[in-house]
C-alpha cells in the first residue's frame, strides 16, 4: 500500500536511497578491503579520513576565506602534541611533579584531550594569523609556510633544557583511544564479528569525518560564510558593508585550525607515537594540493581530492612491485619514483585542462552569458 | 535647528606635497539630498574616502546622528550608519544579486559561527529574515528578477542599483553614493534619478557625489562645491550655480557670459 510509506516526494526518496547505500558502502568497505588487502589498507582507509578532515579544515582557510596558508600542518601537530602529551608517560618519566600527580603516568580522558587539542590548535590559528592578516597571496603563503617549519622545529628542539617533546626521537607508548569503556587498542567483538583495531579506528574517523563535512557545509552556508566569500571576493566592499575582516578572517584561520587539532589528536592515538618527522612542509602541500586538485571551496570537490591523493600512494606502494614482477620478471622502477613522476605528470594535466580542479564550484547563480556560449561581460 | 544627520568640520588631509583636503566641512540634514560636486581632482572623493574611514584625514571632526564617530576603521563606520556606493562599482561579482545584498544585512545581523554550525531557531530564523528582507530589498530597487543572477552579469545600470541595495541593507543613516550616474545613458540616469527620489521620500539621507550638473541640480536640496581641495561654494543649487567662483572654477576665467547661459 502506498500510504505505508511515508510521503516522499521523488527527489527526496532518492537523496534517501542514496544516502543509506552510501552508508552501507562505507559500513563495509573495510570489511571488502581488508579482505582483499588485507589490515595495510584499511590502516590506508583511516588515513584518508584523516587527511579529508585536514583537506576540509584548510579548505575554510583558503576555499571559504582565500587566505592561502602553507604552514597548516602546524595545527596537525599541535592536536597530535598535546594529545600525544596528555595521554603517555612521557611527561611523568621526566619531570617529577607530574609523577607526583599522577602517579599512573598521564592519562586523560579523551573527552578532554579532544577539546583541549582543538581549542589550542585554534589559539594557534589566532596566534599565526593576527601578524599576517595583512598579507595577501605569495607573502601571505611565505609567512605561514615559516609558521609552520617553526612549529616543526620548535617540536624537534624542545628536549632540552626540559624534556618536553622528546625531540626527534618522538614520544612513544601513546594511549589509544578509549570511549566509553571500549578499548580501541584491541579487537573488539561485535555482533559476532572480530573488529581489529584498525577497523574501530576507521569507524572512528569516518564519523568525525561525517561531522566534518556537515560543519563545513553549513558554515559555508551561513552568515559567516557569506562574509568568508564576500572578503575573497573584494575585501574593501566587505569592510565597508560593515563586516569586521580581522575577525572574520581569525575565525577563518581558528576554525580551520580546529579540524587540525582534531585530526592531529586522533593521528596521534591511532599510531601510538608522534615525531617531529610527520609535521614537514611536504605534509602542508600535500593537503594544499588535495584542495586545489579537488576544486577550491567546493566540498565534494576537496573529498575527492583527500580521497585521491591519499589513496593513490598506497594502492602504488602495494601494486608497483608485484606488477613489474609480472610483467618484467624484476622491477624496473622504485614505488617511490613512479609515484613522483605520477604526480607530477598529473600536475602538468590538471593544469592544462581542468585548471580549477577535477570537481569545480559550480557557477554561483545565473550567468546568461555562459549558457549562450558566451564570455560574461566585464564589469566596467 | 535642522536635526542634522552628518556634520564634518575641519578636515585635512594631505598626501606627500599635495593638500587633497584643507578645512573642509559638511552639515547634512536628515531626509535630504545633500550634493558633493567639483571638477575632476576637487577633492571629492577623498572627502568621501575620509568620512567613510578609507582615509585617515590629518584633521577634523566627525558626528553621526549626534554622536562623535572616528573614522578609523571602515566597518566600524558601516556600524555606525554610513552606508557607500563606489565609482568603480564593487559588488562581490562571482555571488548572486541576492547574496549580495544579504552580505549587506551582515552588519545587522548577529548569527556566530556557532549558531551556523549546529543550526538553533534562532539562526534559521535569522537567516530568514536576512533572505527576505534582501528580497525586499531587489524588489525596492527594481531588480528582484535578477536575485539569482551571478552580480556581475547584470547590465551596469543595475549593477549600479544593486550596490544601492546592498547599502541600503545596512539601515544606513546616511546613504553615500560615489558618482552613481557615471557611464549611465539618458534613460538609466532619469531611473536612477526616481530611485534616488524614493529613497528620499523613505527618509534616508542621501550624499552625493557627482559630476552631472544637471541631475545634481535637478536633484539636490543643497549642495557644496570643492575646488583644488577647498569649499569655494555653500548652499541650494540654484544659488551655487550663479555664483561666479563656481563658474569660474567650472569654466575658467573669463567665460562669464557663456556660463550664465549654460546654467
Amino acid at each position: 500500500m502506498k500510504t505505508l510509506l511515508p510521503k516522499l516526494s521523488n527527489d527526496r526518496r532518492a537523496a534517501w536511497l542514496a544516502t543509506l547505500l552510501l552508508a552501507a558502502v562505507l559500513i563495509a568497505l573495510p570489511f571488502v578491503v581488508g579482505h582483499l588487502g588485507g589490515n595495510a589498507f584499511v590502516r590506508a582507509l583511516a588515513f584518508t579520513c584523516l587527511y579529508v578532515m585536514l583537506a576540509l579544515g584548510l579548505n575554510i582557510v583558503v576555499g571559504f576565506a582565500g587566505l592561502l596558508d602553507l604552514g597548516y600542518i602546524a595545527f596537525y601537530a599541535v592536536g597530535a602534541y598535546v594529545y600525544a602529551l596528555l595521554a603517555s608517560p612521557h611527561l611523568s618519566s621526566h619531570f617529577a611533579w607530574i609523577a607526583q600527580m599522577f602517579p599512573n603516568g598521564l592519562h586523560i580522558s579523551i573527552w578532554l584531550v579532544i577539546p583541549l587539542g582543538a581549542g589550542l590548535a585554534a589559539f594557534a590559528g589566532i596566534l599565526f594569523g593576527a601578524p599576517v592578516l595583512k598579507l595577501r597571496g605569495d607573502y601571505l603563503a611565505i609567512v605561514t609556510l615559516g609558521f609552520g617549519e617553526i612549529t616543526r622545529i620548535f617540536m624537534n628542539n624542545l628536549n632540552a633544557p626540559l624534556n618536553i617533546t622528546n625531540g626527534p626521537q618522538g614520544i612513544t607508548l601513546i594511549d589509544p583511544v578509549r570511549i566509553l569503556g571500549i578499548d580501541f587498542g584491541r579487537p573488539q567483538s561485535l555482533f559476532g564479528f572480530e573488529l581489529p583495531p584498525v577497523y574501530l579506528y576507521y569507524y572512528l574517523f569516518l564519523v568525525l569525518t561525517i561531522a566534518a563535512i556537515v560543519v563545513c557545509v553549513r558554515l559555508q552556508d551561513s552568515r559567516l560564510g557569506r562574509a568568508w566569500m564576500a572578503i575573497r571576493e573584494d575585501e574593501i566592499a566587505a569592510k565597508a558593508m560593515g563586516i569586521n575582516v580581522r575577525n572574520v578572517k581569525l575565525l577563518a584561520f581558528a576554525l580551520g585550525a580546529t579540524f587540525g587539532g582534531v585530526s592531529g589528536a586522533m593521528f596521534s592515538a591511532f599510531q601510538g607515537f608522534v615525531s617531529p618527522e610527520s609535521f614537514v612542509l611536504g605534509e602542508s602541500i600535500i593537503v594544499l594540493s588535495m584542495i586545489v586538485l579537488g576544486g577550491l571551496g567546493h566540498i565534494p570537490g576537496v573529498l575527492l581530492g583527500a580521497i585521491l591523493l591519499s589513496m593513490f600512494p598506497e594502492v602504488l606502494r602495494h601494486t608497483v612491485v608485484p606488477v613489474q614482477n609480472f610483467l618484467f620478471g624484476h622491477v624496473v622502477v622504485d614505488a617511490e619514483v613512479l609515484r613522483m613522476m605520477l604526480y607530477g605528470f598529473a600536475m602538468v594535466l590538471v593544469m592544462l585542462y581542468r585548471p580549477k580542479g577535477l570537481w569545480p564550484a559550480p557557477e554561483h547563480g545565473i550567468n546568461p552569458a555562459s549558457r549562450a556560449g558566451q564570455t560574461a561581460p566585464q564589469r566596467a | 535647528m535642522a536635526d542634522v544627520v552628518l556634520r564634518v568640520t575641519g578636515v585635512n588631509k594631505r598626501f606627500g606635497g599635495l593638500q587633497a583636503l584643507s578645512d573642509v566641512g559638511i552639515e547634512i540634514a536628515r531626509g535630504e539630498i545633500y550634493g558633493l560636486i567639483g571638477p575632476n581632482g576637487a577633492g571629492k572623493t577623498t572627502f568621501f574616502n575620509v568620512i567613510t574611514g578609507l582615509y585617515t584625514p590629518d584633521s577634523g571632526s566627525f558626528e553621526l546622528d549626534g554622536k562623535p564617530y572616528s573614522p578609523t576603521e571602515v566597518h566600524r563606520v558601516a556600524q555606525a550608519g554610513i552606508a557607500r556606493t563606489f565609482q568603480n562599482i564593487r559588488l562581490f561579482p562571482d555571488m548572486t544579486a541576492l547574496e549580495n545584498v544579504m552580505v549587506g544585512r551582515h552588519v545587522r545581523t548577529h548569527a556566530t559561527a556557532l549558531g551556523a554550525i549546529l543550526r538553533n531557531r534562532r539562526t534559521l530564523e535569522e537567516e530568514r529574515g536576512i533572505k527576505a528582507r534582501s528580497l525586499e530589498l531587489l524588489d525596492y530597487v527594481g531588480i528582484r528578477k535578477y536575485a539569482d543572477f551571478q552580480a556581475r552579469t547584470l547590465a551596469y545600470g543595475d549593477q549600479r542599483r544593486l550596490e544601492i541595495a546592498r547599502a541600503l541593507a545596512t539601515e544606513p543613516k546616511l546613504l553615500a553614493l560615489d558618482e552613481p550616474a557615471a557611464g549611465m545613458n539618458a534613460t538609466e540616469k532619469l531611473a536612477l534619478r526616481s530611485l534616488l527620489e524614493a529613497i528620499c521620500r523613505d527618509r534616508i539621507t542621501i550624499l552625493l557625489i557627482e559630476h552631472d550638473v544637471k541631475l545634481v541640480m535637478g536633484l539636490c536640496d543643497k549642495v557644496t562645491v570643492l575646488d583644488y581641495g577647498k569649499m569655494i561654494a555653500v548652499g541650494p543649487p540654484a544659488e551655487v550655480q550663479r555664483n561666479p567662483a563656481v563658474i569660474e572654477a567650472y569654466l575658467g576665467g573669463g567665460h562669464k557670459d557663456v556660463a550664465t547661459k549654460v546654467a
